[in-house]
């Protein structure tokens, strides 16, 4: 399967990573080679066998279901491009 | 000579800070000479030498009381991925500029709470994702072995900085990740130690994560002992990581014999690879001989699903990667891009990430992205999951029929120059990996070993593949396979 730069625009887009339209022939080229590189895969039996989830078998810990952190504002905030009065600050997300 | 301690391993340190021959505080001040005299490898991205003092001096205030375990004064560069309290911790990325953690990796706590000492942190590739440090926002990092021609070469990567780092003597040691080879190809490429553990064996809470299925933090050293050392210091359970395991930590220095008699070694023969560099399959040979030497039992053996691992770390490690990064969004810490009048959200995410992240991260972002969409999940991501599975089998047969390591070159080359695979496409880069990243995927500990010099005077490495959570039997092969090989080359220092 051949990657476009249609697709190559419409990836960048899920991804939230602008790039230019002159850019999009030579990402949609990168992609070619990297998804070609990984077809190998297909000639792959992979009938029956389950995905591998996590490499180690284990248990997920549980601990008891009370607060262990918390009220850390001004550490939450400190390393923010745009803190105001508490809260981080973005542009208008609804109109 | 004050001006050689920054030369010693750990263990040879250990012994004179407890015999009270030198102090921490010597100790630091010549690593931090030499850190500061190093701008031409550009190891270090970030110098913390008010840090590095203070510590020396509260190890010199624990030796002096006789509480000094193994790491007590030893003086480390610590890897840029490694969140570190108050210190710049940017994974060498421009979108992490001015990112100053409020908190302590597990990793780098627990060092320092054995008493060791933070000289800065270590130039990488940008989040871990490169094979010769050039895709880092603080610029290349420089190996300091020079082949024949003299030209600059490059430390290899992710772990760049603290290959050269530690090959260098700026520091006794070093952090490194690795998530498809990040600590074993520096490693071999700077003719030093790199220990990739069991995974779940190091928290990885705290380290700016790339793959967290594949992700392990890892000593990189002088020799073999010291990661021994240096592994105990750095690892155990963790509650903040769930996939840290609650097992006790062995003394891993104590399991180094060097008595490897009856231990059977397997050889791979899915790793003999078309046009391997005849001093590769040498070195290989010669690593084998002197295993059998040793005492062990050789065997040949198969992997057969060795070359679909690569292709399916090439859609995992994306697919993670585009998940963990999609954090970085201009919100929350680091780079936000200069929006113009009417620019909204979906803006700023998208120009704060095309200017924050290098083409490399790019690429894999995007990369991973496709194949988790919609349509493409299971022809790529499903599918490469379930060879992964299949990859991991392949190791547990082997292990079951009787084999207690594996050996296996530790990478396809020696360091090639800087700039070298520039017109490359980027898979060209990623087979520096094909050794190595079988062990990411199938959780496996890994140790890369230097065991000789080619023919232009360059190091080579050996790796040692091993059972889930028998580090301790496998630095012990490692520690024969290093006194066998008897490699004591060093760099002629000239930056």
């Amino acid at each position: 399967m051949s990657i476009d730069t249609e697709t190559a625009a419409r990836v960048a887009k899920l991804a939230r990573i602008r790039v230019e339209p002159d850019a999009l022939p030579a990402l949609a080229d990168a992609f070619n080679t990297i998804l070609g590189f990984v077809e190998q895969l297909n000639e792959v039996d992979v009938d029956g066998v389950e995905p591998m989830t996590g490499v180690t078998p284990m248990r997920l810990k549980r601990r008891d279901d009370v607060v262990t952190d918390g009220a850390q504002q001004k550490a939450v905030l400190a390393n923010a491009p745009d803190a105001r009065e508490g809260f981080f600050a973005v542009p208008k997300v609804v109109e | 000579m004050m001006s050689d301690l920054n030369a010693l391993t750990i263990a040879a340190a250990r012994d004179k800070l407890r015999a009270r021959d030198i102090t921490a505080t010597e100790l630091t001040e010549a690593c931090l000479a030499a850190a500061e005299g190093s701008g031409k490898l550009n190891a270090f991205a970030h110098h913390t030498p008010d840090i590095a003092r203070e510590q020396a001096k509260a190890a010199d205030d624990r030796l002096a009381k006789g509480d000094a375990p193994a790491m007590c004064g030893i003086p480390l560069g610590i890897k840029d991925l490694f969140c570190t309290k108050g210190v710049p911790s940017q994974a060498a990325s421009a979108i992490l500029n001015g990112f100053r953690p409020e908190y302590e990796s597990t990793v780098t706590q627990n060092l320092f709470d054995a008493g060791a000492v933070m000289l800065g942190k270590l130039n990488m590739d940008e989040f871990a994702m490169g094979s010769s440090n050039e895709t880092s926002t603080y610029g290349n990092v420089v190996n300091p072995w020079k082949g024949d021609d003299g030209a600059d070469l490059t430390p290899g990567g992710s772990s760049g900085g603290s290959a050269a780092a530690v090959a260098g003597d700026l520091c006794l040691a070093a952090t490194g990740t690795d998530t498809g080879g990040s600590i074993r190809q520096p490693a071999a490429f700077a003719g030093i130690t790199g220990v990739k553990p069991t995974y779940g064996r190091c928290s990885r809470w705290g380290i700016v994560a790339f793959a967290s299925s594949l992700d392990q933090a890892g000593p990189m050293t002088k020799d073999v002992r010291d990661a021994a050392i240096m592994l105990s210091a750095m690892c155990g359970h963790d509650p903040k990581d769930s996939t840290s395991m609650d097992m006790p930590v062995p003394d891993f220095e104590a399991a180094l014999t060097g008595d490897i008699k009856g231990k059977t070694i397997g050889i791979p023969r899915e790793y003999r690879m078309d046009g391997m560099p005849s001093e590769i399959e040498k070195l290989w040979e010669d690593g084998t001989a002197m295993l059998r030497d040793a005492g062990a039992r050789i065997v040949d053996i198969s992997l057969p699903h060795t070359k679909y691992a690569l292709p399916a770390y090439y859609v995992i490690a994306p697919a993670e990667a585009s998940s963990n990064l999609a954090r970085y969004d201009g919100v929350r810490f680091g780079h936000r891009a200069k929006l113009s009048q009417g620019d909204g959200i979906t803006e700023m995410y998208e120009k704060t990430r095309a200017e924050g992240f290098g083409a490399e991260v790019q690429r894999r972002v995007m990369v991973g992205t496709y194949v988790l969409s919609a349509g493409f999940y299971d022809a790529y991501y499903n599918r490469a999951r379930k060879v992964r599975t299949l990859i991991k089998r392949d190791f547990d047969t082997v292990f079951a029929d009787g084999v207690d390591a594996i050996l296996t070159p530790a990478t396809p080359s020696a360091a090639f120059p800087l700039g070298a695979m520039a017109d490359a496409d980027p898979v060209q880069m990623y087979l520096n990996d094909v050794f190595t990243v079988t062990v990411n995927l199938a959780g496996l500990p890994g140790v890369a070993v230097p065991a000789g010099l080619n023919a232009k005077g360059l190091p080579l490495g050996l790796q040692l593949i091993g059972r889930p959570w028998e580090e301790a039997d496998l630095l012990n092969v490692a520690y024969t396979l290093e006194r066998a090989a008897g490699f004591v080359a060093k760099p002629a220092k000239w930056w």
